[in-house]
């Protein structure tokens, strides 16, 4: 999990983490042992549904603005660290 | 023409998928206001919902949710209500670490294609999802591998795509890409895109697989990416086939992964540096709530959808023209002004010819069905050389006018009986050689030195010759000399 999340801990810290990651399965564990089958599936816990906005244009950032906030900038561009592999 | 690659041997068969990503044609991105825009300064387009930043909430663009489902529905899909999810991943091309995508719950599901050959490809689904911000890699030679760093624009974060994913229904690379190209079709006729591949608004990746011919089993397969035209796609489904072919008839199997098409090398390239855990760890977006699509909205959808390519091929068909060439037709947008010279009394096939093998005419809106008609009329009565029709109608789309008038205009008439004949004895005495080859030949030599003698009619009567007469004078002379 740590290796997906690419977080690297000490062993202290793994102990209590797997600790707390118990507590949070033993949970599910409790939400698995109901008996839910008189409940219709949802998706969503609010009873909301197709909120959408119109298709119109709203003015964007500007860019000074917006690249001011990454550590380096080039070419109005975020410059990041040499990518291994690809996108997923 | 795309050159032929090698094909596999006859005693395995190719099985294809495609996962075809097109950008939807809205003015804005799905989930914000920032304009949806190729082309614009990098990091123009961007606020705070596309970057990511804390507090900012994605809201639903509901052009982008009608244009999918018109979509959806243009592929015979049904539509389900449908929800959105976080993909999570670290690369820089999303600023958020996750894209939101449909997972479980796509919005369009279970369609169909019909090809121009006649076959049919499934579509499993067409779901909505964002685009990534594009990455460029600076290093020795622009690749991912020999980076030295990465700049990064995210004008195109959040832009609206429509994933479509095909059945591994695909058994022959040229249906690899007429499969493509009809979606292509479909995409712009429909108006959800304008699926310009070399623009990248519709990507291509294939899922490559082969199998002994006759079983019905799926084997492992491999996804090429980096897809940039059909083209590309032809020659790296081939590549990607025979190296299965290769890998398995050596005792070996291929292994499940992502390779990159690489076009000068015409081979594909493993994409994975190592061996890494694949898990998006998938959940519910809980920033975003399902979308519905009630029975009303489709048949809205429905009965605003124009006549797809394939209904456009059937008409041209019916109305006497061959396959091939309605295809061709249909892809240019040309079918109405076929059609309607047809009706007008044209002669299908010679109107097809005019129309799309010999002239690629920006323009065509001066010129009307019943301009095509008379023109291919007085072609058909040797009243007009072929060559001389397609200056006439060059003339008609750039200046309008009945071609009659634009014929007289360029001083073409069909040329007399007796000068044709005379220029065709010209030509004899002028080269008795090949005179002499094509009375005793047979076959292709004999073809050969028509299509010479043929040529040198037409040069010396700058066109105005019609091909067939001259070819059937020569025929004449050789018989009776």
């Amino acid at each position: 999990m740590a290796g997906l999340a690419r977080l690297r801990f000490t062993d202290d810290e793994l102990d209590e983490l797997t600790g707390q990651l118990a507590a949070v399965l033993g949970h599910a564990a409790d939400v698995e042992a109901l008996d839910i089958a008189d409940l219709v599936a949802r998706v969503h816990p609010m009873g909301l549904g197709d909120v959408t906005r119109p298709d119109e244009v709203r003015p964007s950032l500007d860019r000074d603005q917006v690249l001011a906030q990454a550590p380096v900038a080039e070419s109005g561009r975020f410059r990041v660290p040499p990518v291994l592999g690809e996108a997923p | 023409m795309s050159p032929r690659e090698p094909s596999i041997p006859a005693s395995w068969e190719l099985v294809v998928g495609l996962e075809v990503h097109v950008e939807l044609a809205t003015a804005t991105k799905l989930f914000c206001g920032c304009a949806n825009r190729f082309g614009d300064e990098p990091n123009t387009n961007v606020c705070p919902v596309c970057l990511g930043l804390p507090g900012s909430l994605p809201v639903v663009n509901a052009r982008a949710v009608e244009l999918a489902v018109r979509l959806g529905r243009a592929l015979g899909c049904g539509v389900e209500t449908s929800a959105f999810a976080r993909k999570n991943y670290f690369y820089p091309d999303m600023p958020k670490n996750y894209q939101i995508t449909q997972y479980d719950r796509p919005t369009n599901s279970d369609g169909r294609l019909e090809l121009p050959d006649g076959s049919v490809v499934g579509i499993e689904r067409a779901h909505i999802e964002e685009d990534t911000g594009k990455t460029t890699h600076m290093g020795s030679g622009g690749r991912i591998h020999d980076a030295v760093y990465s700049l990064v624009d995210y004008n195109r974060a959040g832009v609206p795509l429509v994933e479509i994913v095909t059945r591994p229904d695909i058994r022959t690379v040229e249906q690899a890409r007429a499969c493509a190209g009809e979606l292509r079709a479909v995409m712009t006729a429909i108006g959800a895109s304008d699926a310009r591949m070399e623009e990248g608004s519709m990507r291509v990746d294939a899922n490559v697989s082969v199998r002994p011919a006759g079983s019905g089993e799926l084997r492992t397969r491999c996804e090429v990416k980096n897809l940039n035209s059909l083209r590309s796609l032809g020659r790296a489904v081939a590549y990607e086939a025979r190296r299965h072919v290769g890998l398995w008839e050596a005792g070996e199997r291929p292994r499940q992964e992502t390779r990159h098409w690489d076009e000068s090398g015409g081979r594909t390239i493993s994409g994975r540096s190592k061996e890494e855990v694949e898990d998006y760890r998938y959940f519910t977006d809980p920033d975003l709530v399902p979308l519905t699509v009630d029975g009303a909205a489709v048949a809205e959808v429905d009965a605003a959808l124009p006549e797809l390519p394939a209904a456009r091929r059937a008409g041209l068909a019916a109305a006497g023209v061959a396959a091939e060439a309605a295809a061709l037709v249909v892809e240019r947008g040309q079918d109405g002004l076929v059609l309607a010279a047809v009706a007008a009394g044209a002669d299908p096939g010679l109107t097809v010819t005019r129309v799309v093998n010999d002239l690629a005419l920006d323009d065509w809106s001066q010129v009307t069905p019943e301009g095509l008609a008379a023109l291919a009329g007085m072609e058909r009565a040797g009243k007009l050389s072929a060559t001389q029709s397609k200056q006439v109608l060059a003339e008609m789309a750039a200046t309008g006018g009945d071609p009659a008038a634009v014929a007289q205009r360029l001083g073409f008439k069909a040329m007399a009986e007796a000068d044709l004949e005379a220029a065709v004895d010209e030509v004899i005495a002028a080269h008795p050689g090949e005179w002499a080859r094509f009375c005793a030949g047979e076959g292709d030599d004999r073809k050969k030195m028509a299509g010479f003698l043929t040529g040198r009619v037409m040069r010396a009567t700058r066109g105005r010759a019609d091909g067939a007469a001259v070819n059937r004078l020569l025929t004449n002379r050789a018989i009776r000399p």
